[in-house]
């Protein structure tokens, strides 16, 4: 197993964000995150690449313990994410953004191989010509693209991707689609959390959904679209009920 | 697809990416800085003026603070108010070493050791902190060294040290040792802007940038970010140590109202902030410019009284119209000159 997260448990003062959350994750799999907004999905990123550490419970990644692991830890060990609200490196250059995770990620290279790297990376993203340009100066679609190619440079072994479709538009998404589904053809593991189900239909190979911070349900993308807890979960919220009726 | 890529190292490399694999010492931005650094500096040796080489002391002096200062305030985004303590700190036990029979050039290497040292010791507990309280904590530090030197008998006291007068003897009297300090501090500024050259363009520098932009994204990527904010401090707070060290011994006395001066401190920010934090070249034109404006403020009537005022209302400017400063807004306004001025 590349991930084992066991019993975890995450409260925010009085909020429990994460009860009693654990799975398995072998590795080649990409994995959907899905749940209402505020149900914990970002959270639980948070706690499996060591932003927060656990209330209770337990992270294993590649065979070591990395409860109480500090992010830059897990980074060097090969994990690597996006965030939902971008980050971006706004005064260096888009290749400067993604070679700060070709140095610092799991191979820890050296300048001059990042530079050269970042390069191949942001071909491979659509980002080429972006390349010399202040990230500040990138539009939101592109900002989520340096995400994915910051993760990607960092040549992780698992990829923590966090709704890098939302706010795209179908073309886009489509692009993405296809994207992802390339990084999967190079051995990586995903986890993505994901409000578009049929974007997870193509992508998942198994779904784990998430409700008020417990795991609800879990399936491929089909037995959990059809769980009747599941589309009860998502009344309180149309559109993403409506999300899953266009996928069923 | 890959394949491709990688067997077409023929084609020439995009422009930005040629400046890493060229290697530091062939970027022309440098040697730009160096050979102008030096040639000003070189002017009172070839014209043997002691006049002026006193008002370019002033000045190598702010060149070798401000860059140094600027590898916290400009690449990590840590604003230190309290810098000046490492030069002070350097220059009391340079000149308590200096007394007790030790040579000058380990007596400069000792205050840069100091410096590095409380600025280890500090790091890994006021780093933590961000933003103003780092800031505070900076002044915090100094005006406590202040005080506990004061207080600090083998130092002196309030009182200070003052130099014996036979220690400018082994390097031919006391005007010959001025000529000596000269020397000295115009190699430790041209080591200083290499430095801050070198911090810039390396990995580690870039994992400085990164926490100057988002230090919780830069931890996210993999940036151990503690340990480089140490170093980064470290590094900053070397060469003030050392000159600290060649202006006492210049001046031949220290005091703890002298040595820890936080007008000091604020100047140097100004000269950061005026020339453009951030950048190589930005502390070395902001030093010079802003110690040309104190020069003739100085000897004017009308402003002579107001020099403090100045370094205040031209801080205010700079935040409110040019956040980047002289250099980071040319850099930001013709993106070609990238190249030229690092
Ligand atoms: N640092 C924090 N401090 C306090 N509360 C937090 C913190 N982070 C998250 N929360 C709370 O935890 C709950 C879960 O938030 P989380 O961001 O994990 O939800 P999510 O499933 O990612 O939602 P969305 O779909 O909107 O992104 C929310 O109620 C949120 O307000
Ligand atoms: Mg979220």
């Amino acid at each position: 197993m590349l991930l084992h997260v066991h019993n975890v448990s995450k409260s925010f003062g009085g909020l429990q964000a994460l009860n009693d959350v654990s799975f398995e994750l072998p590795e080649g799999q990409i994995l959907g995150l899905i749940g209402p907004n505020g149900a914990g999905k970002t959270t639980l990123f948070n706690v499996i690449n060591c932003v927060y550490p656990p209330t209770t419970g337990r992270v294993t990644f590649r065979g070591a313990d990395v409860t109480g692991k500090k992010p830059y830890d897990v980074s060097r060990m090969g994990m690597a994410r996006t965030h939902q609200i971008v980050r971006p490196l706004s005064e260096l250059t888009v290749r400067e953004n993604v070679m700060v995770g070709a140095c610092y990620g799991s191979h820890g290279h050296r300048l001059r191989e990042a530079a050269q790297i970042a390069d191949e990376v942001l071909a491979f993203i659509g980002l080429g010509e972006r390349a010399d340009q202040l990230a500040g100066s990138l539009n939101v679609a592109q900002k989520k693209r340096l995400e994915l190619a910051r993760a990607l440079a960092a040549r992780p072994q698992l990829l923590l991707l966090d709704e890098v479709l939302a706010g795209l538009n179908p073309s886009e998404v489509g692009a993405m689609v296809e994207t992802i589904q390339h990084i999967r053809e190079t051995g990586v593991t995903i986890i993505m959390i994901e409000h578009l189900m049929h974007a997870l239909m193509k992508l998942a190979d198994y779904v784990l959904v998430l409700e008020f911070g417990e795991l609800i349900a879990s399936g491929t993308p089909e037995e959990v679209t059809s769980n009747p807890a599941v589309i009860e979960a998502y009344l309180g919220d149309p559109k993403l009920a409506e999300g899953l009726m266009d996928s069923a | 697809m890959k394949d491709q890529q990688q067997s077409s190292v023929a084609l020439p490399l995009p422009a930005g990416r040629a400046a890493y694999a060229l290697g530091v010492w062939r970027n022309p931005g440098l040697w730009l800085v160096l050979a102008v650094v030096g040639l000003v500096g070189a002017y009172p040796i070839i014209t043997n003026q002691a006049a002026t080489r006193e008002a370019i002391f002033t000045t190598l002096l702010s060149i070798a603070l401000a860059s140094s200062l600027n590898i916290l305030l400009g690449y990590t985004g840590y604003v230190s108010f309290g810098h000046v303590v490492f030069f002070g700190l350097g220059g009391y036990l340079g000149m308590y070493l200096l007394n007790s029979g030790v040579g000058l050039p380990v007596a400069v290497l000792a205050g840069g050791m100091i410096a590095g040292l409380l600025a280890f010791l500090l790091g890994s507990a006021i780093l933590r902190l961000r933003g103003a309280y780092f800031a505070l904590a900076t002044i915090g530090i100094n005006e406590a060294m202040r005080t506990f030197i004061s207080n600090f008998g083998p130092f002196g006291g309030p009182t200070g040290i003052s130099l014996n007068f036979a220690v400018y003897k082994p390097y031919g009297g006391a005007a010959q040792a001025l000529w000596l300090t000269y020397y000295s501090l115009l190699s430790l500024t041209l080591v200083a802007i290499v430095l801050s050259f070198q911090v810039k363009h390396s990995k580690f520098g870039l994992g400085l940038r990164a926490i100057r932009e988002d230090e919780d994204a830069a931890e996210v990527m993999g940036v151990i970010t503690p340990r480089a904010k140490t170093w980064a401090y470290v590094l900053s707070a070397i060469i003030p140590g050392m000159a600290g060290v060649l202006f006492f011994f210049k001046n031949g006395n220290i005091e703890p109202l002298d040595a820890f001066r936080l007008h000091f401190s604020i100047e140097l920010l100004v000269m950061v902030m005026l020339g453009g934090q951030g950048t190589v070249l930005g502390p070395v034109l902001g030093a010079a410019g802003y110690q040309q404006l104190r020069g003739f403020l100085l000897t004017n009537p009308t402003f002579k009284d107001y020099q403090l005022v100045l370094a205040g209302a031209l801080l205010l400017l700079i935040v409110l119209f040019i956040p980047a400063g002289a250099i980071g807004w040319l850099r930001a306004r013709f993106p070609r000159l990238r190249r030229v001025l690092p």
